[in-house]
């Protein structure tokens, strides 16, 4: 084992794929020379050169659309999106075109491309740099959605989905990247669509993904001490769904909380107490279900604005303290 | 070239397929709109009557290999880069021998066999496409294969075109961009929504060559498409071809033509690449009347045999639906 950064893991995973595969290829906007926005690809451009390290016009649909198109014609583009918020300029080329075009042209074509991009707030990127759009890309068939919350998981996820014959789309909240973790020396993957429990509990179930991960493990450290034994369910992969896990983790503890840092209203976590509330896992319920997301706002630029919009752990734990109680009432 | 050069310029087989499938998109969309109005076909579609000259004449320059991607009003496109006919019909009846199993419809024939990675519903969404597509050649070193799309003068104005032909020239891709100026983004003529009607002018800021032609000219569509595929294998980087032409048939089914005069129509259809061709054809002696009228019988017997395959070919099934949304 070696400890590294999020980073870093998701370079080594980039590299790896890049040497086992000559067809993959990357490419994005400050990617060669600069070593992308956050620093991300140190050391590829001159590793691999600038026909594998490929510098793009900042013209998203452009190159979007041109990864598409080299991966339906035998290439397995990873294509960098500096921030995730710019999905929105380049919307049509990933869901009407990537999503659909294996499924629309009956199978004769796969789309398998890599979409990386940091996501998510606390940086002070303010409304346009700073969102968790991650719900959107769940709505449509045809894409896969990963959220890793470690290195581990970033990297193990990263290899899986370039080998995916699919249009993946790969979010890496921006205050992770610096985040440190043991990564094994020798080769591994993870499948997508498995989630992993990242702290048994009995009593109250976290479920949840990205940054928020670690929250709730701080939250679930401080309650153990009172006797709240919380179980964190990491689900790491969104689309495809780890439904089973979903199911497992309510129906042991009877208590769900449901926390991710997109903004509540409309975000994936409705989908997640749907799962629940769709399955024999609602029987096992001791009280509602609640969520934590973010607030039904754009992400502002102060940082007390900023800390107040997103989840936090004090959110979490009086969430969990919530449902703990209601099934004393 | 004059008329009477024709017959030393071309085989003879190469004329005359030309004329047959030009036929044959024109016998294509006039059986689809007889089928639509007897209520056979589900949706909608977008016939390109009076413009068989850019599909045909463009695609008789590329190669099997060549990738190429189709507009939504594309099937004399699709037809020429060698489409099954018979597959292609019963996609628009939505059969399970469809080429896309009546999964897609009209304006999604796809068939990577014979290059075609798709025709697109979503106006100048090819554009980034065929940027990947020719990307893909130059990375792989693919020696003589180009990758061509199909735009319109709509498509002209999208974002997407820019950033695509800027994109392409920059990487010196070989790529063609195939502008099929029709003269109506659906019902807004052209003038409404530019300044500049000079539409080769698009390719000035990208440092692209350009060839521009009379769209409705079969042999002057063919030429430039060859000189522009042989620009672009060279490795000299993109090229946009402007071809003028004229869709006198309506927008799709729901077209009451209310946005241009039964006059302009007239003149067009009087101009239509079919009649012009014929006559190029007889005047070169390497044809008579009767000649055409078998190839007239033959396009016709094509598409006969497509709608009789199609109406007897099996629906889809549902079944497992959603295990084909992904790739395993």
């Amino acid at each position: 084992m070696s400890v590294i950064t999020y980073a870093e893991a998701i370079k080594q995973a980039m590299c790896e794929e890049m040497r086992r595969d000559e067809n993959v290829f990357f490419m994005g906007e400050d990617i060669g020379t600069y070593c992308g926005a956050f620093g991300v690809s140190r050391g590829m451009l001159e590793e691999f050169g600038e026909s594998r390290v490929i510098d793009t016009p900042i013209s998203e649909t452009a190159y979007v659309g041109a990864g598409v198109g080299a991966a339906v014609t035998g290439m397995r583009p990873i294509v960098e999106l500096m921030f995730s918020d710019f999905v929105a300029v380049c919307y049509d080329q990933i869901i009407n075109q990537a999503a659909k075009m294996h499924f629309m042209f009956a199978g004769k074509v796969s789309v398998p491309m890599v979409i990386r991009t940091a996501a998510g707030g606390g940086t002070g990127a303010a409304a346009q740099h700073s969102q968790s759009l991650e719900q959107m890309y769940c709505h449509v068939p045809g894409l896969k959605v990963v959220a890793p919350s470690t290195p581990y998981d970033a990297k193990g996820l990263l290899k899986t989905a370039i080998r995916d014959n699919n249009c993946v789309i790969f979010l890496e909240q921006k205050k992770l990247y610096r985040t440190k973790g043991e990564v094994p020396e020798e080769e591994y993957t993870i499948p997508l669509g498995v989630a992993d429990v990242k702290r048994e509990g009995t009593n109250v179930s976290l479920i949840t993904y990205g940054r928020c991960v670690q929250m709730c493990l701080e939250v679930a450290e401080k309650l153990a001490a009172e006797g709240i034994d919380a179980e964190v369910l990491d689900l790491r992969t969104l689309s495809p769904l780890d439904r089973d896990a979903i199911i497992r983790t309510a129906k042991k503890t009877g208590h769900v909380v449901i926390v991710h840092e997109s903004v509540g209203f409309g975000g994936f976590g409705g989908e997640i107490a749907g799962v629940i509330a769709d399955s024999e896992a609602f029987y096992y319920l001791d009280a509602p279900i609640k969520r934590v997301g973010a607030l039904f706002c754009p992400i502002p630029f102060n940082p007390e604005l900023e800390s107040y919009v997103l989840p936090n752990t004090g959110r979490i734990e009086e969430a969990v303290r919530a449902v703990m109680k209601e099934e004393i009432r | 070239m004059e008329t009477k050069d024709i017959a030393q310029a071309y085989d003879r087989d190469f004329l005359r397929s030309l004329m047959v499938k030009m036929m044959t998109v024109r016998k294509f969309e006039e059986k689809l709109q007889w089928l639509f109005a007897q209520g056979l076909i589900y949706g909608t579609m977008h016939p390109g009557i009076g413009e068989e000259a850019t599909g045909i004449g463009t695609t008789a320059a590329l190669k099997k290999d060549d990738y190429m991607l189709a507009t939504h009003r594309g099937h004399g496109e699709v037809i020429g880069k060698g489409v099954n006919i018979d597959h292609m019909m019963a996609e628009i009846l939505a059969r399970d021998t469809g080429t896309n199993r009546g999964k897609g419809g009209s304006m999604h024939i796809a068939d990577l066999d014979n290059g075609i990675l798709g025709a697109n519903g979503i106006v100048a969404a090819n554009m980034p496409l065929v940027c990947g597509a020719a990307l893909t050649i130059k990375l792989k070193k693919i020696p003589d294969r180009v990758a061509l799309t199909f735009f319109g003068d709509g498509g002209s104005n999208e974002g997407a075109t820019h950033e695509s032909m800027n994109l392409a020239a920059a990487w010196n891709l070989p790529a063609i961009f195939v502008l099929v100026n029709n003269q109506y983004g659906m019902s807004t003529p052209l003038r409404k929504v530019v300044k500049d009607m000079d539409l080769t002018k698009r390719a000035i800021p990208y440092d692209m060559k350009c060839f521009e032609v009379d769209g409705n000219d079969v042999l002057a569509v063919y030429e430039a498409a060859k000189a522009a595929r042989e620009y672009a294998v060279a490795g000299n980087g993109p090229v946009l071809i402007v071809e003028h032409t004229y869709r006198t048939s309506g927008h799709s089914k729901s077209d009451g033509n209310l946005y241009r005069t039964k006059e302009e129509i007239a003149e067009w259809k009087a101009k239509n690449p079919v009649i012009r061709f014929t006559k190029v054809l007889l005047d070169s002696g390497l044809f008579t009347q009767e000649d055409i009228d078998q190839m007239d019988a033959e396009a016709a017997e094509t598409i006969e045999h497509a709608v009789e395959f199609a109406k007897a070919s099996p629906m889809p099934s549902p079944e497992g639906i959603e295990d084909s949304v992904y790739a395993q």
